[in-house]
């Protein structure tokens, strides 16, 4: 019997193709509208909380505004790591030189930093080691630099033990980062790390003072205890003026911004329904009109024998096909649109599953909502009237 | 075997009580092939959707093969309906979507048959009306007369008890409605029961038994 309503829901679907397409475009656009939008804040979602956590989420960075004549040197940052809750502390400079070799040169992101920086950062070396204690002491000229610096500027992907000149100083090579293949971004990411101290000497706009620095908690748990126990050491040492630095908490900045972009995938995804809905409305419409069109039809199957469910299961049946139609060019037609905007954006983004199953239940609860009344008018049709009517 | 005893239809118009069938009593026996004949106005309609199970008398009982057929619901008049009844209409009344061959399998679904089963009950009621070989055209495709055989064979294929009959030959020429009531004839010699509603006499004159109505009140036709 669901067999045979199914068959004849597709022949009156099929014997009015513009109707029934019209009809759909409803639910096609909102779905489309839905599944677009929410794949795509939640791909969005996911590099940037990626970007964050791959950063380190125990992670705080303190920016010195005011050093109340008392600049913060290199020396200074041991006494913070004696709190129990503080594992690793670094210094944080950058400058832009020119990194050139004999093959090419760009302008790279030279960072002055320390031994610790790596372990904070989470940075990971496809070749040679990172910075060294030795090395900030000794002002050494010595570099780790990038996979793209290894293979844009030098030439070769493994250059470990080879030079490259930064602003015209030659600079060994003793360590090379592995690419970030994480990173949906596929431009080019010129960088490199050499100890606090050579950047001092390098460029005349930093330093010997510290202005930025990176804390390391000894885990997630304890980010609290550590950012209080940071706070009052700089307080201590500025005088109480709690404006004289910032220090921000990276694992309060991931929060924020998931609950930022959860607010928004829901708004996104609101306004996706409410069209949806609309598109509901539509079927709903049409199934009125196919109704009163096919009258004499309903008349005719209740004479010879249709029951009031019989007649509401093939106009229902009918109202949930055409919605879920609707749905499946929307899903068809979403995962194309994602499809272009990764190639011709350079990203990828992925149809989410979980809005595919949402759009579908919600499709399929909109079809059997708005194609019910439709269809139990037609059910509650008096055949002899019916039979009567003039088409 | 229809037994009307006492059956009173009545409609209210305004504060007046309109009579459609006044106290009718008749008896139709199986296999018999009656007409029941009566100018317009004067109830045919109301009696037949009362035979037809389509609607129910408001007074008296109506029994269907020993069935009195009063205080159903809807869904169980359709049932009634879909066993026992088979529908021939004036304009024929075919689902001009549907094929010959859908058209008469149409009761048969709702009778929940099997497909082989439905399959081989179609032709077999198609190839009675000699219309197999346009199974498969829509009713716009075919002439009345033949609109008019497909109808006929819907209602054999459903193996009703009772063919009721509308005008069935209103909407044709003299030369179809007579090949139509040649099929009458034939079903009526194979021992079906037909009731055959209609205004002209000379048609209701080819039944073996003539029940007259007028202003809803039912009397025999002796000839």
């Amino acid at each position: 019997m669901i067999l045979q309503s199914i068959k004849m829901a597709w022949s009156a679907i099929v014997s009015n193709k513009m109707r029934s397409f019209l009809t759909m475009l409803g639910i096609i656009i909102g779905v489309v509208a839905l599944v677009v939008l929410v794949s795509i804040v939640n791909g969005a979602t996911s590099s940037v909380t990626d970007t964050i956590s791959s950063m380190g989420t125990n992670l705080l960075t303190v920016n010195i505004n005011d050093n109340k004549e008392n600049p913060l040197k290199i020396s200074d940052l041991d006494q913070f790591t004696a709190d129990q809750n503080i594992s690793a502390v670094a210094p944080s400079a950058q400058a832009s030189v020119t990194a050139a070799s004999s093959y090419a040169s760009e302008t790279t992101t030279v960072y002055g930093t320390t031994a610790a920086y790596a372990d904070i950062q989470g940075l990971e070396l496809s070749s040679g080691r990172f910075l060294r204690t030795t090395d900030v002491d000794n002002h050494s000229r010595v570099v780790v630099i990038s996979s793209d610096v290894a293979t844009d500027i030098i030439g070769r992907p493994n250059v470990v033990g080879e030079s490259i000149k930064l602003d015209g100083v030659e600079y060994m090579i003793i360590g090379i980062l592995k690419s970030d293949t994480s990173e949906s971004s596929s431009s080019s990411v010129y960088e490199a790390y050499i100890p606090f101290t050579s950047l001092t000497r390098l460029s005349s706009s930093v330093s010997s003072e510290v202005t930025t620095f990176y804390v390391s908690a000894a885990d997630e748990d304890s980010m609290d205890a550590a950012e209080d126990a940071l706070t009052d050491l700089l307080m201590g040492r500025y005088g109480q003026d709690e404006d004289a630095f910032n220090i921000r908490n990276q694992s309060s900045i991931m929060e924020t911004m998931a609950s930022v972009t959860s607010t928004m995938s829901l708004l996104l995804g609101g306004i996706a329904a409410i069209s949806l809905l609309v598109g509901g409305i539509g079927i709903m419409n049409i199934m009125l009109v196919s109704v009163t069109e096919r009258t004499k039809e309903i008349g005719i199957r209740k004479a010879v024998g249709a029951g009031h469910l019989s007649i509401m299961e093939q106009f229902l049946i009918e109202a949930l096909m055409l919605s879920l139609m609707g749905c499946l060019v929307g899903i068809l037609g979403s995962w194309g649109i994602i499809e272009i905007v990764n190639i011709v954006g350079d990203t990828s983004y992925n149809l989410s599953m979980g809005v595919v199953i949402i759009a579908s239940c919600f499709s399929m609860a909109i079809g059997i909502v708005f194609g019910i009344y439709p269809a139990n008018k037609a059910a509650k049709k008096n055949p002899i009237d019916a039979l009567r009517y003039a088409s | 075997m229809i037994i009307f005893d006492d059956v009173s239809k009545i409609y209210q118009i305004g504060d007046e009580e309109v009579y459609a069938l006044n106290h009718a009593s008749m008896h139709i026996d199986n296999g018999e092939f009656v007409s029941i004949v009566g100018p317009s106005g004067s109830g045919k309609s109301t009696l037949m959707n009362i035979i037809g199970c389509l609607d129910t008398a408001d007074e008296g009982t109506y029994s269907l093969d020993g069935q009195p057929i009063s205080n159903y619901t809807a869904d169980e008049l359709a049932k009634i309906r879909n066993r026992k009844i088979g529908f021939i209409f004036q304009n024929f009344n075919l689902i001009g979507k549907m094929t010959a061959f859908e058209n008469v399998e149409l009761p048969l679904i709702y009778q929940r048959i099997s497909k082989s089963e439905r399959r081989e009950r179609v032709i077999e009621a198609l190839e009675r009306v000699d219309l197999l070989y346009r199974k498969d055209h829509k009713p716009t495709e075919l002439s009345g007369g033949q609109q008019q055989r497909v109808a006929i064979a819907r209602a054999i294929a459903s193996k009703p008890s009772l063919f009721l009959a509308d005008e069935p030959t209103g909407n044709l020429d003299s030369k179809t409605g007579k090949e139509i009531m040649n099929l009458f004839h034939e079903m009526h010699a194979q021992g079906h029961t037909i009731v055959l509603i209609t205004h002209d006499h000379a048609v209701a004159a080819q039944a073996s038994r003539s029940i007259r109505i007028l202003d809803g009140q039912v009397q025999e036709v002796t000839s």
